[in-house]
């Protein structure tokens, strides 16, 4: 069980996570979802005390990190999958985290072997492609046999085979009734592993709620009618009782009333419809409606940013479209300084 | 809290297991050990139609450790690198996450690492010394002569307080460019200029390495007026190494990884 109450990390004037309240149970995945820069990394890096939060606590089965003996024995994290010195190999990367939580050395063959990393245990991690680093930090995770996982973005650069082999894993270590967190920025992938789901933007807490709760508020089924003779067919739909919001380019938008129905209706009473149709909102779009105002940075097509659009409330000047300040960069020059802010 | 003995074994598994720590301990013996006699050969040959003045400040002992200037830039790359590879991969993160105790994880890194360069060092130091006397023909100092044996056993503790300072001054900076970028042109340029201007001399003698390579020295230049002798020297270096630490453990302790 992680248990956040108050969270909150302020850079500067800038506010990065601000005064996250919630409770992560053991027994179930519980996604961990949020846009880009929405403070998901920096909220896992102060569960794992390596940031220090600007307010509020975070406690592991009631405990704060530092107070844990031999912490990868209650939790395991993959954070960034390239944290691993590229000199040295998988073993001995593993066996020295290993040794400094006293975690028998048997382990690390064992965690290899779990990820499918046997075969290259002595080979220097540099060579690793990128789903194998991400596999390594996994096995790193599940080192000291936890009773809580925390995943972040573990999915990314991952091949097929590899996505539903990790999808498994969490449901598997789940069902265990181990503590898993795992955070992703994209819905679908949210939508297919976890039970639970807590959603943030901008670092503020949007949404805390059950899958199942947030799949049924927010898939809207509806049809989208379009008709030359439109305010006749609005008090058509009015007449029978019908709800209908009209949507921006002049087409009607009907829910809870099959399309079929709706079509019968328009030809009793002979309305031209030039389009009848039954339309799904994704939870993909349930999601980026939810985080819509909260997206700190829009992308821009090269226009310089308005004042206000989009802007966080602290933020002092626009950002070029995906240049994140405190993330790092990919490459180039002051990439390093670039890191150690992050 | 970790257990010391844990991650004292853990830190070494690190070391042992990168390439970087063979290497970079491997020139710097090498280099301080093939200069010194490469040294000590044109000395020896010098020393005839040397200055009668010249002659009386011969230090024979002194002379075999002349590599050391050269052999203690591949240290701080040791000591740097030790450090700042931790940063520069991001493992970091997954070592404090696993040892959340900052100053007990900056402890063992700090003494596993030390430990090794103080083997490397004085193992270094006496070879050194003999192949150097060895090149000095009749010239050569004994281990027993007075102040001898301070000089070559103070030769491995220059190395090791070297590196060290080189992990302190890591652990502040982080970026392993950076610090080399500081370090090395500090202690092959810097320093020397700095000490060999006479307008600057009385302060570039309280520089770490200025002061700490007094221990090295058994004949005292002519015309020398340090204030300090060769422990003193050397306590001048621990003190600069001291503060450097305190320094990188506070930024550690507060800085987010």
């Amino acid at each position: 069980m992680i248990e956040l109450e108050g969270l909150t990390k302020h850079y500067g004037d800038k506010v990065a996570v601000d005064d996250l309240t919630f409770t992560v149970r053991p027994g179930i995945v519980t996604g961990f979802l949020g846009p880009n820069g929405a403070g998901k990394s920096t909220t896992m890096r102060m569960m794992l005390d390596l940031d220090n939060p600007t307010a509020g606590t975070v406690r592991i089965d009631g405990k704060h990190y530092r107070q844990l003996r031999d912490p990868l024995t209650y939790i395991g994290a993959l954070l960034e999958a390239k944290s691993v010195h590229g000199g040295r190999s998988a073993a001995n990367h593993l066996l020295c985290l290993a040794q400094s939580n006293g975690i028998p050395r048997g382990r690390v063959s064992e965690v290899l072997d779990t990820v499918g990393l046997s075969a290259v245990a002595k080979k220097r991690a540099k060579g690793f492609s990128l789903g194998m680093s991400q596999r390594l930090g996994i096995a790193a995770a599940l080192l000291g046999d936890p009773r809580v996982l925390l995943f972040d973005e573990p999915v990314n650069g991952l091949d097929p085979e590899g996505i539903h082999w990790i999808r498994n894993l969490m449901k598997n270590l789940a069902s265990q009734g181990r503590t898993v967190f795992v955070s992703s920025h994209l819905m679908s992938e949210m939508a297919l592993t976890a039970e639970h789901l807590i959603v943030i933007g901008q670092g503020r807490l949007m949404a805390d709620t059950s899958m199942r709760d947030f799949i049924q508020q927010n898939s809207r089924s509806y049809v989208r009618m379009r008709s030359p003779e439109r305010e006749k067919l609005l008090d058509l739909l009015h007449s029978e009782g019908i709800d209908a919001a009209v949507a921006g380019n002049g087409s009607l938008e009907v829910d809870g009333v099959p399309a079929d129905r709706l079509g019968e209706l328009a030809a009793a009473h002979q309305l031209v419809l030039h389009e009848l149709s039954p339309q799904q909102a994704s939870l993909e779009e349930a999601f980026m409606q939810l985080t819509a105002e909260s997206v700190e940075y829009h992308a821009h097509d090269g226009e310089p940013v308005p004042a206000q659009a989009g802007a966080a409330p602290g933020a002092r000047t626009p950002e070029p479209a995906g240049a994140r300040p405190g993330e790092p960069q990919p490459s180039g020059w002051g990439a390093d300084w670039q890191k150690k802010r992050s | 809290m970790a257990a010391l003995g844990q991650v004292i074994r853990s830190e070494w598994t690190k070391i042992r297991s990168v390439r970087s720590t063979v290497w970079t301990l491997g020139i710097a013996a090498v280099l301080t050990i093939a200069l010194g006699m490469l040294i000590c050969f044109l000395a020896s040959n010098d020393f005839h139609s040397m200055p009668a003045r010249q002659r009386l400040s011969f230090d024979a002992t002194n002379i075999s450790f002349s590599g050391m200037g050269l052999g203690q830039l591949a240290m701080i790359v040791f000591g740097v690198l030790v450090v700042s590879n931790e940063y520069s991969t991001g493992m970091i993160r997954a070592s404090l996450a696993a040892v959340p105790q900052r100053g007990t994880f900056l402890f063992c890194k700090v003494l596993v690492a030390t430990a090794l360069v103080f083997a490397v060092g004085l193992a270094t130091s006496f070879v050194a010394f003999f192949a150097g006397q060895a090149m000095l023909g009749d010239l050569r100092a004994h281990l027993g002569d007075p102040g001898v044996l301070r000089a070559v056993f103070g030769g491995g503790l220059y190395m090791t307080l070297i590196a060290l300072f080189s992990m302190a001054v890591a652990v502040m900076l982080r970026s392993p460019m950076l610090s080399l970028g500081i370090l090395m042109p500090f202690f092959f340029l810097i320093s020397n200029i700095l000490g060999n201007v006479s307008a600057t001399r009385k302060v570039g003698r309280y520089l770490p390495d200025q002061a700490g390579s007094k221990i090295m020295q058994v004949v005292a230049p002519a015309n020398s007026d340090v204030p300090y002798g060769p422990w003193g020297g050397l306590g001048i270096m621990i003190a600069w190494t001291v503060v450097a630490l305190i320094g990188g453990y506070v930024l550690l302790r507060r800085r987010d990884a």
